[in-house]
């Protein structure tokens, strides 16, 4: 019963992953290679979803601190942060990854120093040093507190990465809309795009559990 | 009450980065490539220096030497062209009217050398036509002699 919700989740992924693969006319240009498109651009929209889950928490603990809070209630905007920063990181990894490999047989190069990748490789890199900073601080109020202004400005780089595109020159194309795709293509995006936001929001919840029954094992010591 | 101070500051500071970057003339530096009129403008300048420089292959231009791999074709932006000569297998999509950023020098005799050619691609996506293959596409090139 437990893993009901994962169970359907995953089925869904999988779905939506063959639906992209199998179901959908290759691109005039690319070929078959443009399909990388249905993991790809899911995972970079779904990794700034999971920094501005990590922007709202930081602010939420930020904020609470004013209304002499129980300590409680900061701990849990503080685990869900980090929780999300560290999905985000993997999601953005993936992003980084999977367009490089879609970048070798399209563009030519596996990778360039254009403004959207640079300050997408800068992205992960600050929510890298956002967690290991977390490491650094053993006592987890200060953790907390040290971590939340953090998570709030690191996050001014999302929208730098999303504008890249259209600010400065880059290698990188502008964003499709649904006029620039076929709608065959349009619609496995958008199941992509939900496959991925059921996984994020279950792996947060996931690591969000493990930390919290990991402070409460150190409390019991 | 000091740091409240630093943290407002902080803010301040990124918030006017990010200010900057969006509405600041940066243009000049971070230029990711060049075009051929901006290039060309700079004259004597630009000979024999490193650039990156985009525009569209002028369609009916390439020309395409698999035994040797050499490749030439003309670059556009629309009012001025430059002569590109490579010598790499192009990425698949090179095409006629496609967007293409190259890395090189620009000669004094008007050519301009690549050592690493980068195809940009629109942010559009379609099926192909009915009798166009994607594959064949872009082995035509390849197979061209």
């Amino acid at each position: 019963m437990r893993y009901i919700t994962a169970v359907v989740l995953f089925i869904f992924f999988a779905f939506a992953q063959w639906w992209g693969l199998t179901q959908t006319p290759p691109d005039a240009m690319m070929g078959e290679v443009q399909k990388i498109m249905y993991a790809h651009v899911p995972a970079a929209w779904n990794s700034f979803l999971a920094f501005f889950v990590v922007f709202i928490a930081s602010i939420a603990f930020l904020i609470r601190k004013k209304r002499r809070p129980e300590p409680a209630e900061g701990m849990f905007w503080d685990r869900l942060a980090r929780s999300a920063a560290e999905v985000g990181v993997v999601l953005t990894g993936l992003t980084l990854c999977l367009g490089s490999i879609w970048g070798r047989p399209t563009w030519g190069v596996w990778w360039t120093w254009d403004a959207r990748l640079t300050t997408t490789a800068i992205l992960f890199f600050l929510y890298v040093g956002y967690l290991s900073f977390r490491k650094f601080v053993d006592n987890p109020e200060r953790r907390a507190k040290l971590a939340a202004p953090l998570g709030v400005l690191i996050f001014l780089n999302v929208p730098i990465v999303y504008f890249s595109v259209k600010w400065w020159r880059t290698l990188h194309q502008v964003q499709s809309s649904p006029s620039t795709m076929d709608p065959a293509m349009v619609l496995a995006l958008r199941l992509n795009a939900f496959a991925f936001l059921g996984v994020l929001i279950l792996f947060i919840y996931w690591r969000y559990q493990i930390a919290k029954r990991k402070s409460e094992h150190e409390e019991a010591l | 009450m000091q740091k409240k101070l630093v943290l407002i500051l902080g803010i301040v500071i990124i918030a006017g980065a990010l200010g900057y970057l969006a509405f600041g003339k940066l243009e000049n530096n971070i230029v990711y490539f060049v075009t051929p009129s901006e290039l060309l403008a700079k004259g004597e300048v630009a000979f024999g220096k490193p650039v990156r420089l985009g525009g569209m292959v002028k369609k009916g231009t390439i020309e395409w030497d698999a035994q040797n791999t050499l490749l030439q074709f003309q670059m556009n932006d629309g009012t001025k062209e430059i002569a590109i000569i490579s010598h790499e297998t192009p990425p698949q999509m090179f095409q006629d009217e496609m967007g293409v950023v190259v890395e090189g020098k620009l000669s004094p005799d008007g050519i301009f050398r690549a050592d690493r050619l980068m195809v940009r691609h629109s942010n559009e996506y379609r099926p192909p036509k009915e009798g166009e293959k994607p594959a064949v596409i872009y082995k035509d090139l390849v197979d061209t002699n």
